[in-house]
């Protein structure tokens, strides 16, 4: 594909565009904070329940502790979501523009660059 | 059975963890205002988000009543079968969205699927399909909100419209205060907490039922019988499960229904224009197409479970429906903990494709609607405080749809149906005018009506008896091929007769004509060969394929 174009304007488009460069967007919280918040509760109360679970608790779910298993997962992955955040977390706007090949007036995300 | 209904047994426990999600989802709302400055930051969340946030609520966005409760009932009534909504159905036309598609959405910059007709072919093209999606929205909204409804009020024993306000009530919150960041936020959380309420259900019940192998086995012995084990099997007919042969499979499901639903809804695409670079918008189908492929392990067979563990199930009304297939094994294998976590899962993905609605709604509104034929050249402020109104007004419209809807069950399927047979002609439209730089203008606008006409009159007369389908899904594999062929033979013979586009108005828009920079923004780890749009979407097909091979 020919690159080196620039793509048809219209009005509405172009104003859109102008506006993103006013955009608040960069102080968006990171998500995996309270995705691994969440979890990390759930997976305590749970746990906590499948600590205590009675006989007719467990036989109702075949025999499996499901509350404990299924707490400890939860608990487990809320840690993750929430180490994964402390390891790469989310840089300052203005430190990423180096790494924007291109496009120095992007505005940055409140993630770590890439997926 | 017991004979004590659907009624799930929560404790003041499970109630907090209900509690505490609802809280969350508002707390979220609330956290994602202080980054809406401007229109865009609240419809199409500033372009900021990386790919795997977009990719989940791209997934989730789809995870709503129809998926979990009706794919489950699916697999009950059809067995192994349903996988072909998943692998044919949805994966091929999401690679093809992510590879193919996105660079023209993504790249011409325009902020509704609806903007993209408008810039390729004329306003009258944009406003017929701004208005049918606006409309189709708010009654689909209404549609979700009132099986969100069912289901409270079936499990937990709440008023019909206790349940209504309470779900419209957390949904307009979080969508008028945290705008598009809000939504894709909370589908993102909506993802894992409906995976965490799906998946203990699905251990049990295969202990339950001595593992695959004694699934199998006792799949053989129901009323399905084998035919229920096998996605291809006498698809050269149509004496199979879903009653369809493999022609229908492949171009009706996995061609013309599925790439016009995922290719040009905006409620999904939405999701993938609010990503931060075109990486990442490519990115944003692929990424969810990897979910996408295993979510059958999570509905398709608790169906199955439910089929040979659930006696009666299958029953034309009352509590045995196959629709409550989800609902019953929850309430006979989870213990309250775990049950109180799935029912917050489910209400979730009610919740979930509502706001998908609601936002895409909003933003075709205020965007496609409002200012472009009402209100044009008014301040960023104006068109932001537009949208919230709009927000409020969708959400009242639900719920008044979701009364009618109380009163008039099957009419307000038959109206989805109506709606989800409006995607064929749209993605003719799409696809040819993307490839075909000649295409008119008017020949786009009579392309997309006509295309339309010709799936309604399909429906229209397959409903008044005149012609004769096996099934509704075969309807609606013959309905979406008409319109596809309308389309595309009305293009052909309008183009010739009228004037074509200038080259320098279809930059960017169609193949061929270059404008497109496939490395806009992109950051230096996106070029990382693990991030490259082709390459994951083509894993994703060859898991797709290599899924459907046996191993049992």
């Amino acid at each position: 594909m020919d690159n080196h174009s620039e793509p048809a304007r219209d009005p509405l488009v172009d104003g859109a565009e102008a506006d993103e460069r006013r955009s608040a967007a960069a102080r968006l919280f990171d998500i995996r904070r309270v995705i691994g918040g969440l979890f990390a509760v759930y997976g305590i109360v749970v746990t906590l329940m499948g600590v205590f679970d009675s006989q007719a608790e467990i036989d109702k779910a075949e025999g499996v502790r499901i509350n404990l298993w299924a707490g400890l997962a939860m608990l487990a992955f809320g840690l993750l979501m929430l180490f994964w955040q402390w390891v790469r977390p989310a840089e300052p706007p203005a430190a990423e523009q180096d790494g924007v090949i291109g496009q120095p007036d992007d505005t940055g995300s409140a993630y770590p660059e890439g997926s | 059975m017991d004979g004590g209904g659907l009624r799930l047994d929560l404790n003041a426990l499970d109630y907090v963890l209900l509690g505490l999600y609802f809280v969350t989802v508002l707390g979220v709302g609330f956290a994602a205002r202080r980054a809406i400055r401007t229109s865009v930051d609240f419809f199409l969340s500033g372009r900021s988000l990386p790919a795997w946030v977009t990719g989940l609520a791209f997934v989730s966005a789809n995870l709503g009543a129809l998926e979990i409760i009706g794919m489950a009932a699916n697999g009950a009534q059809y067995g192994v079968m349903t996988v072909h909504y998943y692998w044919i159905g949805a994966v091929p036309a999401m690679v093809f969205l992510g590879i193919v598609m996105m660079p023209f959405y993504y790249g011409s910059k325009v902020r509704s699927v609806p903007e993209y007709l408008r810039l390729r072919f004329n306003r009258p093209t944009h406003l017929l399909n701004a208005i049918s999606f606006a409309v189709a929205q708010v009654l689909i909204a209404g549609v979700n909100l009132y099986a969100l409804a069912l289901v409270m009020q079936a499990l937990l024993g709440w008023p019909l419209w206790v349940a209504i306000i309470v779900g419209a009530a957390i949904v307009l919150a979080y969508i008028t205060i945290g705008g598009l960041s809000g939504a894709i936020y909370n589908e993102v959380l909506q993802f894992f907490v409906i995976l965490a309420g799906l998946i203990p259900v699905t251990v049990i019940g295969l202990v339950k039922v001595g593992g695959v192998s004694g699934l199998m086995d006792a799949v053989r012995d129901s009323k399905l019988g084998e035919a229920g084990l096998h996605a291809w099997q006498d698809t050269g007919t149509t004496a199979n499960p879903l009653g369809a042969h493999w022609l229908g499979i492949v171009f009706g499901l996995g061609f013309v229904l599925s790439f016009g639903y995922w290719t040009t809804n905006f409620a999904e695409v939405q999701r993938a224009l609010s990503a931060k670079n075109m990486s990442a918008a490519r990115r944003t189908p692929i990424i969810a197409a990897y979910p996408k492929l295993l979510i059958p392990v999570v509905t398709v067979i608790p169906g199955l479970i439910a089929l040979v563990t659930v006696k009666g199930l299958g029953a034309p009304s009352g509590d045995l429906q196959y629709n409550n297939a989800i609902p019953l094994l929850m309430r006979d294998l989870l213990p309250n903990g775990v049950l109180g976590v799935a029912v917050t899962g489910l209400l979730a993905s009610f919740m979930a494709g509502m706001a998908a609605n609601v936002s895409g709604f909003n933003t075709v509104f205020t965007y496609d609607i409002w200012q472009a034929y009402v209100r044009r050249d008014r301040p960023d402020d104006y068109y932001l405080r537009i949208g919230r109104y709009a927000t409020i007004a969708a959400v009242v419209i639900g719920i008044g749809t979701a009364f009618i809807a109380a009163g008039f069950s099957n009419i307000m399927n038959y109206i989805q149906a109506l709606f989800s047979l409006f995607n064929a002609p749209l993605f003719a439209t799409f696809i040819i005018g993307m490839f075909w730089k000649r295409m008119s203008a008017l020949a786009g606008f009579w392309s997309l009506l006509l295309g339309t006409l010709a799936a309604l009159a399909t429906y229209l007369l397959y409903k008044s008896g005149m012609i004769h389908f096996n099934s509704d899904l075969e309807e609606s594999f013959w309905g979406a091929g008409i319109a596809f062929v309308t389309v595309a033979v009305v293009a052909a013979i309008l183009t010739p007769l009228t004037a074509p586009k200038r080259g320098e108005d279809l930059r960017g828009l169609v193949y061929g004509t270059g404008g497109i920079d496939l490395k806009a923004g992109v950051l230096a780890g996106d070029a990382a060969w693990y991030r490259s749009p082709v390459l994951l979407g083509v894993i994703a097909l060859a898991l797709a394929v290599v899924l459907y091979i046996p191993v049992f």
